[in-house]
């Protein structure tokens, strides 16, 4: 089945078999890696994603419910000159990241967190983002990052 | 994982995706959000040949004000149930219990027909409007019906619905003021439920359900008949599995969850009165 989605501003056409996962046509046929796989069952939260400008587990979609839709990655966060995100600055300058692996889907949960609700308390974000999981267990950096972010 | 290969087929209105699942038969499954299914079909628990798409019917979205109750579409989005101020204020138990179904990222794909035609009793939403004595509207090829929330999960993952009827609506009656808590226990904050309780008082009236207390979501009407007896909340309490018949699995055993129930519904009467 023919499916065509906007990532991170450019509009792709791909066929699909339907039972295509997103996060699969996402890495593997437009090429974008930056979104990582992690538990398959959407717990882990590292495959988040924002379609139509809200966060979704990326591995718990199916490329064709995706069809028409606009989707943003960890690639298109930074603006093109290379610029980061506030969110992505606010991760670097707090340390908030240990091997890397949750980073993607941690930034793009934060950022949707964020848009629902623009100044959290430091328990808002911890509940905000318990569909994320770090396996270095470095939430304390984690969310100091969100809080910074949220006060710029 | 990638689930077993299927064909999909797209719905644009409730009637399309009945006679759609009409013409695929028993091998058919209607996809909503898919919060419920995929998870399944990638685990190959479930492996449905084709899948009809009704997450694009967007007319089932919808959370009106219909007098002594509230009308939900069946597409509605649990993150819709959870910030609808209609729901706050009407029926503040089921915005509450919407925002702890899963995680954000799940809230913003699943809805609560899914979760409810899913008939999952570890589920949140399908023990809570059980709780506020709901209605669900099915629609078939012959018209709809109203089935009771009390005669609509009749088995593990099994409910009442007929294979080409699809759920359109819970109507959920206005608490008019009641008390209500709702209690969750599990480990990990996006986890299903160990065990939950969905609660409501307002004079010698009560509703008490239980979540993942059975192989349905379990009505706690024993408990209900002690407090309009008269009984204390903690003589009432006692009575919290009388009508459960609890499982052991990884997380509790069977003892485990009898107490758990009790101690749960002795808060959440408490919070509710």
């Amino acid at each position: 089945m023919e499916v065509s989605v906007t990532v991170n501003g450019v509009t792709h056409t791909h066929d699909v078999e339907p039972r295509t996962l997103l996060v699969q046509y996402i890495r593997e046929q437009v090429g974008l890696t930056g979104t990582n796989i992690g538990c398959d069952t959407s717990s882990c939260g590292a495959c988040t994603i924002h379609l139509d400008g809200e966060a979704v587990k990326s591995c718990t979609l199916l490329a064709v419910q995706a069809d028409g839709g606009s989707i943003t990655t960890i690639e298109g966060m930074a603006a093109a000159d290379g610029t980061l995100h506030p969110m992505q600055q606010a991760f670097m300058e707090n340390h908030g990241l240990q091997c890397g692996y949750c980073t993607p889907g941690m930034v793009m949960a934060a950022t949707s967190l964020l848009q629902e609700n623009p100044n959290p308390t430091e328990h808002d974000v911890r509940i905000g983002l318990e569909g994320n999981l770090c396996r270095c267990t470095g939430y304390h950096n984690i969310v100091q990052s969100v809080l910074a972010a949220a006060a710029k | 994982m990638i689930p077993a290969a299927f064909d999909y087929v797209r719905a644009g209105s409730a009637e399309e995706a009945i006679s759609l699942i009409g013409e695929h038969g028993d091998d058919a499954k209607f996809l909503a959000g898919g919060h419920s299914l995929l998870p399944l079909m990638k685990l190959r628990l479930a492996q449905p040949t084709v899948l009809v798409d009704i997450g694009r019917v967007s007319d089932l979205s919808y959370i009106r004000d219909a007098g002594d109750h509230v009308a939900i579409g069946a597409l509605t989005r649990h993150m819709d149930v959870e910030t609808s101020d209609l729901l706050k204020q009407h029926v503040p138990l089921l915005a509450h219990a919407a925002g702890h179904v899963g995680d954000p990222q799940v809230r913003h794909r699943g809805t609560i027909g899914g979760s409810i035609a899913h008939a999952d009793p570890a589920s949140d939403l399908p023990a809570t409007t059980l709780a506020l004595g709901a209605t669900y509207i099915a629609q078939g090829p012959n018209g709809t019906r109203e089935i009771a929330a009390s005669e609509f999960y009749q088995g593990f993952l099994t409910s009442a619905l007929e294979a080409d009827e699809m759920l359109t609506e819970i109507r959920v009656p206005k608490m008019n003021g009641a008390g209500w808590s709702f209690q969750k226990f599990n480990r990990r904050a996006q986890d299903w439920a160990i065990v939950g309780v969905a609660a409501w008082r307002r004079n010698g009236d009560s509703g008490v359900a239980l979540v993942n207390m059975g192989s349905v979501p379990i009505l706690a009407t024993s408990v209900s008949s002690a407090l309009a007896g008269g009984a204390s909340i903690e003589d009432a309490a006692a009575q919290a599995a009388a009508e459960a018949e609890p499982q052991a699995d990884l997380n509790a055993s069977v003892e485990y969850r009898t107490h758990l129930a009790k101690v749960l519904v002795k808060r959440a009467l408490t919070e509710a009165s």
